[in-house]
């Protein structure tokens, strides 16, 4: 029972990285119907960002852990979101309303693009961070010795994701903005027509997304302690993943998909074996997808004649 | 100056200046566009120049000018300004050329209303460039010898990978290409056919050419088993869990040490062999029975003859079954599922020998990667050489068997060739590594090319039913197949 506690909890704190990774993918999803596949990548440039960042205050001096804190997840959202509003830019613009495959392979070329200029430029070794926020809750002391904690780096990384997510569905559903996105979601030509910037709107899609996977990055930093060129790729096929099996175009569902993936994983791992988890994940997705051909909780396509 | 703004206020803004250029363009009508006034194009230039250098400035800071490295008690920051504003400086340059002198002249097009059957009945430039390729082709090994003997072993060896890539590039066109279904784990197929043939070989001591065709059925199984489950998925459904079962097979491949030797891979795997006779010194081998100088190119000429045989059988297939009802029932799923269903189209049954002849051939190609290299591990398996694969097939231009071959080249070769250029080492200073850089490149010339071509290399299409006589059409005429 306390193994499953820790369990648990250790899941919800990976299924909401990968919820928050996954927001990026529906969304963009959701509005020009195209994997973007360099969100990994994304996510991978927003913990780098955030290291630096880090390293760079503790030169100068400033130490003080939140205000540290702070600056880096300012600092990491805003240039991620502006690296997220370049690829979209050069990558994906020029091919709107071209053909469905033509920005899947420029997402992987740049995914392939992205990886590479982080090796060049940081190098291929692994950048460990020892732990900087330690010690946690112990909720459950039982008697065989098993100890059911919960870190404050996990609750901050739940609190994060909880607040970030209401923020986002208040925007989605009631700003001027999300009412643009909405539109635009369900036909772009009707939305231009009624006087939407739709290539704006989109551009701010890209934008929200790249900042929301910049926070999960850092987020990854601080809790795993160890980063490289090559994260970006993992986590980001674990998070479309979750975005496939919540339901691709569903806020809600990437949510609900990330939780699942990151409970699969970490009950696979701590009860059967760690070698095969994500053989677990993308089973079940499989599975999932078979019985509910849209996912948890994305709408049935109409086929239309 | 005068005129111009006066027509410039009336214009209309927004969707109404939109509708109104859709208007004109179709009574033939070039669209409005306000002439650019020569002294605002160096201002213009200069401040878009500007704003693209400060873009650059602001997203590679904590990339140029700061690099962390692992140093003895934890990491270590390390400034290095000077690459940041000289590439900041780089974007600038650039940006301003490109303003000034290229997009000067621009004049913008309507979207929507440009000619896009270019159908060309003269000159059948495919068909001439194909021959003289395959011309080319056969004849590589001699060519080679006689005008590029230095480095004869060498670009063997490159043909022989640029080979490999085609024929995976035919055998994906297949599934993407010609039946629409988008895979994202072809790479599967591939590892299931180098390791049935590398397993076969190494517990069994079977030879190559036994375990060509085991492998390639192996493969096809494969297909079976896992596209039945998914082949009712639509789209990008079917993408992800592509990519997850290719994923699923790697992983495995990678912890079942009993069976596949986990990450060491297989050693030891067999050369295939001539009627018998080794590529190797000593008695019963090729040049002792044919009294020849031994030498270890003759084993490479022969490799690329086996890989040439190999995707010219594929190449022979797809277009002879093109022909078939099962082909044409392929590209009538990537037009229209409904229309086919409604036609009497048993579409599962046709998505699967789509899926289970990609894959057969990608087993193919597995067993033969497994004999060039001796050795594999499942390093080799990775999600990226379907991305490569697939990019191929897309930048050569879906379903078009001659862009296949142009983008194999274009990108695996060209991006060989960057391996030789060490000439850059005397601008980039000695440090500079040119390797380092190939997926670099690789990823920015995948998106230049699709940007710049988004219907791929080769533009036109033949179909494969005719009603009167033979014609090429425009790609832009032919469904990209939604998957579904």
């Amino acid at each position: 029972m306390e193994y499953f506690l820790q369990q648990l909890i250790n899941g919800v704190t990976l299924g909401s990285i990968y919820g928050l990774i996954a927001i990026g993918y529906t969304m963009v999803y959701g509005i020009i119907g195209m994997i973007n596949f360099a969100h990994g990548e994304i996510f991978m440039i927003g913990s780098f960002i955030a290291l630096t960042v880090f390293l760079a205050l503790a030169a100068i001096g400033i130490t003080f852990l939140p205000l540290v804190l702070l600056l880096m997840v300012i600092v990491a959202m805003l240039c991620t979101a502006g690296w997220g509003w370049t690829i979209e830019r050069v990558a994906y613009r020029p091919l709107r309303g071209s053909f469905r495959l033509a920005p899947l392979i420029t997402a992987i070329g740049m995914s392939i693009f992205l990886q590479n200029f982080v090796q060049v430029t940081q190098g291929a070794r692994v950048k460990p961070l020892p732990p900087q926020i330690q010690g946690g809750i112990t909720l459950m002391d039982s008697p065989s010795g098993i100890v059911v904690q919960i870190s404050w780096m996990q609750i901050i990384i739940i609190a994060m994701t909880v607040a970030l997510m209401t923020a986002f569905s208040l925007v989605i559903s009631k700003t001027s903005l999300g009412r643009q996105q909405r539109a635009c979601e369900q036909d772009r030509k009707m939305a231009s027509l009624l006087g939407v910037n739709v290539d704006r709107t989109i551009s701010l899609t890209f934008v929200m997304g790249a900042a929301l996977a910049a926070v999960a990055g850092m987020m990854y930093l601080l809790y795993y302690g160890v980063i490289d060129f090559y994260i970006g790729f993992i986590a980001g096929v674990k998070a479309f993943t979750a975005a496939v099996l919540g339901g691709i175009g569903s806020l809600p569902g990437a949510m609900l998909g990330g939780l699942s993936i990151g409970l699969i994983e970490t009950f696979w791992s701590g009860y059967f074996s760690v070698e095969y988890k994500d053989v677990a994940a993308f089973s079940i997705l499989a599975i999932v997808l078979i019985f509910m051909p849209s996912g948890l909780l994305g709408r049935p396509e109409v086929e239309k004649v | 100056m005068a005129e111009p703004t006066s027509a410039a206020a009336n214009r209309p803004e927004g969707a109404e200046r939109l509708s109104e250029d859709r208007r004109d363009a179709m009574r033939g009508e070039p669209p409005f566009v306000e002439a650019p006034s020569e002294d605002t194009r160096l201002v213009r230039s200069l401040k878009e120049a500007a704003i693209t250098a400060g873009l650059v400035a602001v997203l590679t800071i904590f990339f140029f000018a700061f690099r962390t490295d692992i140093a003895v008690g934890g990491l270590q920051l390390s400034l290095d300004p000077m690459l940041w504003i000289t590439w900041v400086a780089v974007a600038f340059a650039a940006r301003f050329a490109l303003s000034y002198f290229v997009f000067a002249g621009e004049r913008p097009t309507v979207a929507g209303w440009k000619k896009v059957a270019a159908s060309t009945r003269g000159w059948p430039v495919g068909k001439v460039f194909g021959v003289v390729l395959l011309l080319v082709a056969l004849t590589l090994p001699i060519l080679l010898s006689v005008f590029l003997p230095s480095q004869n072993r060498y670009l063997l060896d490159l043909a022989i990978l640029i080979l490999t890539y085609v024929m995976l590039g035919w055998g994906l066109n297949i599934v993407v290409g010609l039946a629409g279904l988008l895979d994202l784990g072809y790479v599967a197929f591939y590892a299931v056919g180098a390791y049935s043939f590398a397993l076969l070989a190494t517990n069994f001591d079977l030879g190559f050419w036994v375990c060509l065709p085991m492998a390639g059925l192996f493969a096809a199984m494969w297909g079976i088993v896992l596209g039945f489950p998914v082949l009712r998925l639509r789209g990008d459904y079917l993408a992800i869990v592509t990519l997850a079962f290719g994923e699923i097979i790697r992983i495995v491949l990678l912890n079942w040490y009993e069976f596949t030797g986990g990450p060491n891979g297989i050693l030891g795997i067999p050369k295939p062999t001539l009627f018998g006779l080794e590529f190797s010194r000593g008695e019963g081998s090729f040049s002792d029975f044919f009294g020849l100088e031994y030498s270890t190119i003759q084993r490479f000429v022969f490799l690329y003859y086996i890989i040439l045989a190999l995707a010219l059988l594929t190449n022979f297939v797809t277009m002879r079954m093109r022909k078939l009802p099962v082909g044409r029932a392929w590209e009538a799923l990537r037009e229209d599922e409904i229309a086919c269903r409604s036609l009497g189209i048993n579409t599962v049954n046709v998505k699967l020998t789509a899926f289970a002849t990609g894959a057969m051939f990608g087993g193919f190609a597995g067993s033969f990667f497994a004999t060039r290299q001796g050795f594999i591990s499942p390093e080799s398996f990775t999600f990226i050489e379907s991305a490569i694969i697939l990019a191929i097939v897309v930048l050569g231009g879906l379903g078009s068997q001659l862009g296949v071959v142009i983008a194999s080249v274009v990108m695996i070769g060209g991006i060989e060739l960057l391996r030789n250029l060490t000439g850059l080492q005397a601008i980039f200073g000695a440090g500079f590594d040119p390797t380092q850089y190939r997926m670099l490149i690789f990823g920015l010339a995948m998106v230049l090319i699709m940007v710049w071509k988004p219907r791929g290399l080769v533009s036109t299409r033949s179909p494969s039913a005719v009603y009167k006589e033979k014609k090429v059409i425009g790609a832009d005429l032919v469904a990209q197949g939604e998957g579904h």
